[in-house]
């Protein structure tokens, strides 16, 4: 092996040791996962004469400390308002806290806008009637899983106009699709759970050789996995919605191994790629980029009509769920529609129809395009909270 | 021997791979520390062909070991080569011997079959262990992975405890389709592959296209570089680029400005979905000629 070893006694002085455990601190406020192992190298490589260039530390330290990509773009700033800011050499003022004065980490920034949230939780919660209104419409049972934060799961979507209530809303939607990929993924492993070797047909073949088990039969595939794929309208009429919608899609787009997302308004746009990225911040950015001409009129008809003729061949097969997100009012023909749901039905296993309306009181599926759709959709419910929305983890554990 | 970044970023360069900044060190770093590599970045922007490097630069096998959603231990560790064992049974059927001595005949060496991660800690010199796709396997595989690349020990039931007799230099590649554990992350040390820039893309096509005008080189690596800032659903990577140079060269273009035609015809080497094509149109491939110095 090329390279050098280290010893683990060299020493690198109390003052260095000091700066570095600091430096570590200040990563670890910032969300890394650093661990002793990892500060005891960094000790080690700061005595070795490989790294003498601050440039070939830096990037020796990038190396080491970090461990995913958003590690990745934000190690330089650290390292440089840290290392930089007061100087490796004048090491005059060591103290580990005095360096922190002045940068605030983004836990700290965090953890101050989760204390402002709790303060409008409160707020939240004395939204005049929302919890009355909403309490006769929902079945026991449904909120099965909805152990977050109750008073924000029964508030309606619409009615939070508050900017960080709503994005409370939003976290929430995000935590409650992941949190379902850990049950049903759960669920999913008890059940593969077989034995690989079928014993029972290799005895058999092993009569053809005289007793002799030469032909090893094995447990065929699995069954494909379910497949997720996601329509979501983002109309003007859903404009209340599409935030919290989107955060959800992104949530489950991350926990499902095999989920396709899709957003139509005018037209359908596959929004898949730009919903990979793991910040729900920048993947809803860049969603935004690509699906522009959100907020206009709906062509739900048309858009499942593109979605039949040019993807669904690719991302639909037999194991697939469908799960579209509208409201159902669509500007376009109701016969049509009813053909393309017609077409999708064929083709997929379920379609799992979500309407943030149907949480509405009074509200029937009449309008034209709703009243079309129906006959194809196996499940219909309502998504106007997060109760509802977590209310659909049991049903889809259940395909 | 002690070495440097920078005779390693000029070893890699004869081993035919062009590092970036910090990919140098990161390998300085996994020999000095013994910890696995993990790189991570889009497909096609080469983090298999670091392991290949690093194995042609040490002069070493490179044992590699895909990953799949499904992969266990069978297929990763080792394996009974169970026909073998059957047949040895039935052959000793009439010698008399004992339960426990053909018990002990038939759970030897000889019938063990060596997977990748087996026979990566057995050899005598430390070859390079590369676990490609890691996203790929499932969250078990990840576990038991870790156990071993701490450790460097496989126990097997039937044989006892396998120690390492070297310990190989690991690089892990992940796409990113899934998140991979906080431990695995922690364990290992981390660079990010980019796609890279036209100065580097340009050397990396004087590599790896012999006969490649330099000139032609640097017009590719610069349209290839302003490509991939278009909206493309699979933005192509270096792997692309090496085909396309290749192809330019073999249909005979020495200019990409004087070969328009042959240009737009050719991108086929670097688009590969139907929604790209129809997007770099003719017109968007004028425009971005136009912009290639």
């Amino acid at each position: 092996m090329s390279g050098l070893r280290l010893e683990s006694s060299a020493d690198i002085g109390p003052v260095l040791r000091l700066r570095l455990a600091g430096f570590v601190h200040s990563l670890r406020d910032s969300g890394f996962k650093v661990g002793l192992a990892e500060t005891r190298d960094a000790s080690r490589l700061l005595c070795t004469q490989v790294i003498k260039r601050p440039d070939s530390l830096k990037a020796a330290f990038r190396s080491l400390f970090c461990g995913r990509l958003s590690d990745w773009q934000r190690f330089d700033e650290i390292f440089d308002a840290y290392w930089s800011g007061k100087g490796v050499k004048s090491g005059v003022k060591v103290s580990g806290t005095s360096t922190r004065k002045g940068m605030k980490t983004i836990r700290e920034m965090i953890d101050a806008s989760g204390r402002r949230q709790d303060t409008i939780v409160g707020d939240v919660e004395r939204l005049p009637g929302e919890e009355d209104e909403l309490s006769d419409d929902t079945p026991s049972g449904r909120r099965e899983g909805a152990s977050i934060a109750e008073n924000l799961g029964q508030v309606d979507f619409r009615n939070l106009s508050d900017p960080d209530a709503l994005k409370q809303a939003h976290d929430l939607a995000e935590r409650l699709a992941r949190a379902m990929r850990i049950r049903l993924t759960r669920r999913d492993r008890q059940k593969r759970s077989g034995k690989k070797l079928d014993l029972r047909r290799t005895i058999r073949r092993s009569i053809a050789h005289g007793g002799t088990p030469i032909d090893l039969v094995r447990k065929g595939p699995r069954e494909k996995q379910l497949r997720l794929v996601i329509l979501l309208d983002a109309s003007g009429s859903m404009n209340n919605y599409t935030g919290v919608f989107t955060r959800f899609v992104h949530g489950l787009l991350d926990s499902f191994r095999e989920a396709e997302a899709f957003l139509f308004h005018t037209r359908l746009v596959h929004v898949s790629s730009a919903l990979s990225e793991r910040d729900a911040g920048r993947a809803l950015d860049r969603m935004g980029l690509m699906a522009q001409g959100v907020g206009g009129g709906t062509k739900i008809g048309a858009a499942l009509a593109d979605f039949n003729r040019w993807h669904a061949a690719r991302v639909v097969h037999s194991r697939t769920c469908i799960l579209i997100l509208s409201d159902g009012y669509d500007t376009g023909a109701p016969e049509a529609l009813g053909d393309e749901m017609a077409r999708l039905r064929r083709r997929c296993r379920r379609i799992v129809w979500l309407n943030p309306l149907l949480g509405w009181q009074g509200y029937e599926p009449t309008a034209g395009g709703m009243a079309a759709a129906l006959p194809y959709v196996d499940f219909f419910a309502p998504a106007h909270n997060l109760a509802s929305l977590s209310a659909l983890e049991p049903y889809l554990a259940r395909l | 021997m002690t070495q440097t970044k920078d005779q390693i970023a000029l070893q890699l360069t004869e081993a035919g791979y062009i590092a970036d900044e910090g990919l140098a060190t990161a390998l300085l770093l996994t020999s000095m520390l013994a910890r696995p590599l993990l790189l991570e970045g889009e497909a096609g922007v080469g983090k298999t062909e670091v392991a290949k490097a690093l194995a042609r630069l040490e002069n070493t096998d490179l044992i590699r070991l895909q990953c799949y959603e499904g992969l266990d231990r069978s297929d990763a560790i080792y394996e009974w080569n169970y026909q073998r064992q059957l047949l040895a049974i039935k052959a000793r059927e009439g010698s008399g011997d004992s339960a426990e001595t053909v018990e002990e005949a038939v759970f030897s060496e000889k019938y063990l079959l060596e997977r990748p991660l087996l026979a990566a800690i057995r050899r005598d010199v430390p070859p390079v262990l590369l676990i490609d796709e890691i996203d790929r396997a499932d969250e078990e595989f990840e576990a038991f992975l870790l156990e071993i690349l701490s450790d460097f020990q496989v126990s097997i039931p039937e044989l006892g405890t396998v120690q390492a007799t070297s310990i190989p230099r690991v690089v892990l590649t992940s796409n990113g389709t899934r998140e991979l554990s906080d431990a695995l992350r922690r364990r290992c040390l981390y660079h990010f592959v980019d796609y890279p820039s036209p100065d580097r893309e340009t050397r990396i096509l004087l590599a790896r296209v012999p006969g490649l005008d330099a000139a032609l080189a640097v017009q590719i690596a610069d349209l290839m570089g302003k490509l991939r800032k278009e909206d493309l659903v699979k933005v192509p990577g270096v792997a692309e680029t090496i085909d396309w140079a290749a192809a330019l060269l073999g249909l005979g273009a020495k200019n990409l400005k004087d070969n328009r035609e042959l240009v737009f015809e050719t991108l086929s080497c670097v688009l590969k979905t139907r929604e790209d094509s129809a997007r770099v149109s003719r017109e968007v491939t004028d425009r971005l000629l136009g912009k290639v110095a």
